[in-house]
C-alpha cells in the first residue's frame, strides 16, 4: 500500500514538473522572441488588406498605421483608413495593455467626433476580413499562458511549437498554435481553434526583412479561414522606424486632424 | 478673401506635394406617406448633393490646409437648394498646442439620441431632422494641451443664420419660418461675434469635457408676427447667451454610460436640461460578426411643456425615452441597421426612426431612412408633423 502511493506520488509528480517544464519552456521561448523585438521605438507603415471569399471576388482596403511602443505598457497606435473611399479619414487608436481592458477611440470624420469605443470585441471581424480584433491589438506576453510542445521543421527550417492559451476575456480561440522560427525567433505560422475547439484559422508570415540591422518584418501576412472559405492578406508597405514619434502623436487631438 | 486663398494655392503648389481630392456625390429621394398641410408642398422630392474635399499638408506634416464645399440641389425647395463652405481652414500643430483658423466643423457631446451640448456651429436644418447636419463656422481656435488635459480657446468670428425649408419644403412649421427677417439682440459686430472655452480629457475609462459658450445663440426663438401683406410668420431671433456644458462618458466593458448637462441663460428664464443614459454592445453575437447594441436615453429639459418659450424654442424633448437597437454586421460591405423610437412621456408623441446604410462593390453607398410620428395630440409642438411621415433614400458614390 505504501509502496502504491509512493509509486502514485512519484508520478503524479513526474507529471506535473513535466508539465511545469514545458510551461516554463513555452513561455521562456516567447519571452526571447520579445526580448529580440523590443527597443524599437516607433514604426510607420502602409498596409493594404487583401479580402478574398470563397468565389474568387476580392475587396481592397487601405490604412496607414503607426506604432509607439512603450515601456512597461503595451504598444500605442494610430490608425487612418485611406480605402474605401466611404470611410476615409476614419482613425482609430488604441492604447493596449497586458491585463487591464485596452483603451480605444475613433473618430468619425463626417461627423467631426472622437467617439471612446468599448474595448470588449476580441472577436469580431476587422472591416470585415479574416481578422479579429484580438488578431490585430500588440502582443503582450501576460495575455496567455504557454505550453511548449515539440520541435518541428517547417518550409526548411527547424521551429519550436507551442500553445498560447488566451487569459484575457471574450477571447474567440480557446488555444493558438505557433511555430517560433529557431534561428531568428520569429513567427512563421499560427492556428488558431474556436470555441469549440476546432481549427479555424491560419495565420501565414511571409517574406520577412531585416530593418535596423535587428527587427524582423513580415511583408505579408496571410489569414485562411477554415470553415468559410475566405481569407484575407495583410500586405506591409514603406516600412519606417525610428520616425521620432511620441505619446503627442498617439492622442485625441492628433486623432482628430488624421487625414 | 478670394486673393488670399489664391495666393496659398500658389504658395503650397510650390511646393512638391500634391493636393489630395476626395469626397462624395449623391442623389437623394424624399417621399412623403400623407399629403401635405400647405397646397404650396410636394409628396416627393428629388435632390443631388456634391461634397468635394481637397487636402494638402506640408511641413513634416505639421501645417495643413482643407477645402470643402457644398452644394445641394432640391427639387421645389428653395431653401433646401443651398451652398455652404464646410471647410476651409488652415491647421498648424505643434508640440503644446495647436492652431486652427477658418471655417470648419466642431462637435461636442457623447449621446447619440439628442446632441445637447453640442453648440458651436450653426444646424443646417434643412439637410435632415437629425440636426447632425451643420454649417462652417468661421473661427480661431487655439488648443493648449497639457498633461492635466486639453484646454481649447474658440473666437467665433461670423454668424451663421440656421437654415430652414422654403415655403415648399417639408418638414417645417405653419406658418413658415421667414429666414430673410431674423432679429438679433445684439447689432453691429457683436451679434456675430462669440466665444467659448472647453477643457476636455481622458482619465482612465472616464471621457470627460465641461464647456462654456457666450456669444449669439444657435437656436432661436421663432416669434409670429404678420408681414407687409398681412400674412403670419415665424420670425427668428437670436439671443445673446450663455451656456455652461458638461459631457462625460464612462467606458466600462460591453457598457457605455453617457451623460450630457446644460445650464442656459439669456434666452428667456435660465433653463437646465439634460440626456443621458447606457449603450450596451452585444459583439460578435454566435461567432457570427454581428455586434447587436441597446441605446437607452433618457432625456429632460426644465422649459417643460405648454409654456410659450419651449413652444416657440422647438423644445421638444422635456421627458422623453429614446430606446434603440443598433446592428453593425460587420461584413464587407458595412452593413448597418439603427431602429428606435423616441417616446414622450407626458404626451405619449411616438417618433419611430430607422436608418441602414450599406457600402455598394468599392465606392457606392445606398442609405435608407424611415421617420414615422406616432400619436401625436394636439398640444404638442410636435403636432406640426403629424403628416410628415417620411423615406429617404440616397444614393452616392466616394472619392
Amino acid at each position: 500500500m505504501k509502496k502504491l502511493l509512493l509509486a502514485i506520488s512519484f508520478v503524479l509528480w513526474a507529471n506535473l514538473s513535466y508539465a511545469t517544464t514545458n510551461e516554463e519552456k513555452g513561455l521562456e521561448i516567447i519571452q526571447e522572441v520579445d526580448r529580440r523585438d523590443t527597443g524599437f521605438g516607433d514604426s510607420q507603415a502602409d498596409l493594404k488588406m487583401i479580402l478574398r471569399n470563397g468565389q474568387g471576388d476580392e475587396a481592397v482596403r487601405l490604412l496607414k498605421m503607426d506604432i509607439l511602443e512603450m515601456k512597461e505598457d503595451g504598444n500605442k497606435s494610430l490608425s487612418i483608413f485611406d480605402s474605401p473611399a466611404d470611410v476615409k479619414g476614419t482613425a482609430f487608436l488604441s492604447f493596449t495593455h497586458a491585463l487591464e481592458p485596452d483603451e480605444q477611440w475613433l473618430y468619425l470624420p463626417a461627423l467631426k467626433r472622437v467617439k471612446r469605443i468599448s474595448s470588449s470585441n476580441k472577436s469580431g471581424p476587422f472591416l470585415g476580413s479574416e481578422y479579429a480584433f484580438e488578431d490585430l491589438t500588440s502582443f503582450e506576453i501576460p495575455k496567455y499562458k504557454y505550453n511548449y510542445l515539440r520541435d518541428e521543421v517547417i518550409g526548411g527550417k527547424d521551429c519550436f511549437v507551442i500553445e498560447l492559451f488566451p487569459q484575457y476575456e471574450e477571447s474567440g480561440y480557446t488555444r493558438q498554435i505557433i511555430w517560433i522560427e529557431k534561428e531568428r525567433y520569429i513567427p512563421l505560422k499560427n492556428e488558431f481553434y474556436d470555441r469549440k475547439n476546432a481549427l479555424l484559422k491560419t495565420l501565414d508570415f511571409k517574406g520577412y526583412k531585416q530593418y535596423l540591422n535587428h527587427y524582423w518584418r513580415a511583408d505579408e501576412l496571410l489569414m485562411t479561414n477554415h470553415q468559410n472559405g475566405k481569407s484575407t492578406s495583410l500586405l506591409s508597405e514603406n516600412i519606417r522606424f525610428r520616425s521620432g514619434l511620441t505619446e503627442r502623436d498617439f492622442d485625441q487631438n492628433t486623432l482628430k486632424r488624421a487625414q | 478673401m478670394r486673393r488670399a486663398l489664391l495666393a496659398l494655392l500658389l504658395l503650397t503648389s510650390n511646393n512638391a506635394f500634391c493636393w489630395e481630392l476626395s469626397g462624395y456625390t449623391g442623389i437623394e429621394d424624399l417621399g412623403f406617406i400623407d399629403n401635405p398641410q400647405d397646397n404650396r408642398q410636394h409628396a416627393n422630392y428629388i435632390s443631388g448633393v456634391i461634397e468635394p474635399g481637397l487636402y494638402h499638408k506640408w511641413d513634416n506634416d505639421t501645417q495643413s490646409l482643407v477645402f470643402v464645399p457644398f452644394f445641394r440641389y432640391s427639387q421645389y425647395d428653395n431653401h433646401r437648394t443651398h451652398f455652404d463652405i464646410r471647410e476651409l481652414t488652415w491647421l498648424k500643430a505643434a508640440k503644446a498646442w495647436e492652431l486652427r483658423v477658418g471655417f470648419r466643423k466642431v462637435f461636442w457631446g457623447v449621446t447619440e439620441g439628442l446632441h445637447l451640448v453640442d453648440i458651436i456651429n450653426q444646424t443646417d436644418a434643412v439637410e435632415n431632422i437629425d440636426n447632425e447636419d451643420k454649417l462652417g463656422q468661421p473661427m480661431v481656435n487655439l488648443a493648449l494641451i497639457h498633461d492635466w488635459g486639453t484646454l481649447d480657446l474658440f473666437f467665433l468670428t461670423g454668424f451663421r443664420e440656421r437654415t430652414f425649408p422654403g415655403v415648399q419644403g417639408r418638414l417645417r412649421t405653419f406658418p413658415p419660418v421667414d429666414t430673410g427677417n431674423a432679429q438679433y439682440e445684439k447689432h453691429g459686430a457683436e451679434k456675430h461675434l462669440a466665444y467659448a472655452a472647453r477643457w476636455s480629457k481622458s482619465i482612465g475609462d472616464w471621457d470627460m469635457g465641461i464647456s462654456h459658450f457666450h456669444g449669439t445663440s444657435r437656436q432661436p426663438t421663432l416669434a409670429p408676427v404678420f408681414d407687409t401683406s398681412g400674412n403670419l410668420q415665424l420670425n427668428p431671433f437670436y439671443e445673446y447667451i450663455d451656456q455652461t456644458s458638461i459631457d462625460i462618458q464612462a467606458t466600462k466593458g460591453n457598457w457605455l454610460w453617457k451623460l450630457e448637462s446644460l445650464v442656459r441663460s439669456g434666452q428667456g428664464s435660465t433653463f437646465v436640461a439634460a440626456t443621458g443614459g447606457f449603450e450596451y454592445t452585444l459583439f460578435d453575437v454566435k461567432d457570427t460578426g454581428l455586434d447587436l447594441g441597446v441605446v437607452v436615453e433618457y432625456m429632460y429639459d426644465s422649459r417643460g411643456y405648454g409654456m410659450r418659450q419651449a413652444l416657440l424654442q422647438q423644445s421638444i424633448f422635456q421627458d422623453d425615452i429614446l430606446t434603440a437597437l443598433r446592428f453593425g454586421f460587420n461584413d464587407v460591405q458595412d452593413t448597418q441597421i439603427l431602429a428606435g423610437v423616441i417616446f414622450d412621456r407626458t404626451h405619449n408623441t411616438k417618433l419611430y426612426s430607422i436608418e441602414a446604410s450599406r457600402r455598394l462593390w468599392d465606392s457606392w453607398k445606398i442609405e435608407l431612412e424611415a421617420h414615422f410620428f406616432g400619436g401625436i395630440p394636439q398640444s404638442d409642438f410636435a403636432y406640426i408633423f403629424r403628416t410628415e411621415d417620411h423615406i429617404r433614400a440616397q444614393l452616392s458614390y466616394h472619392f
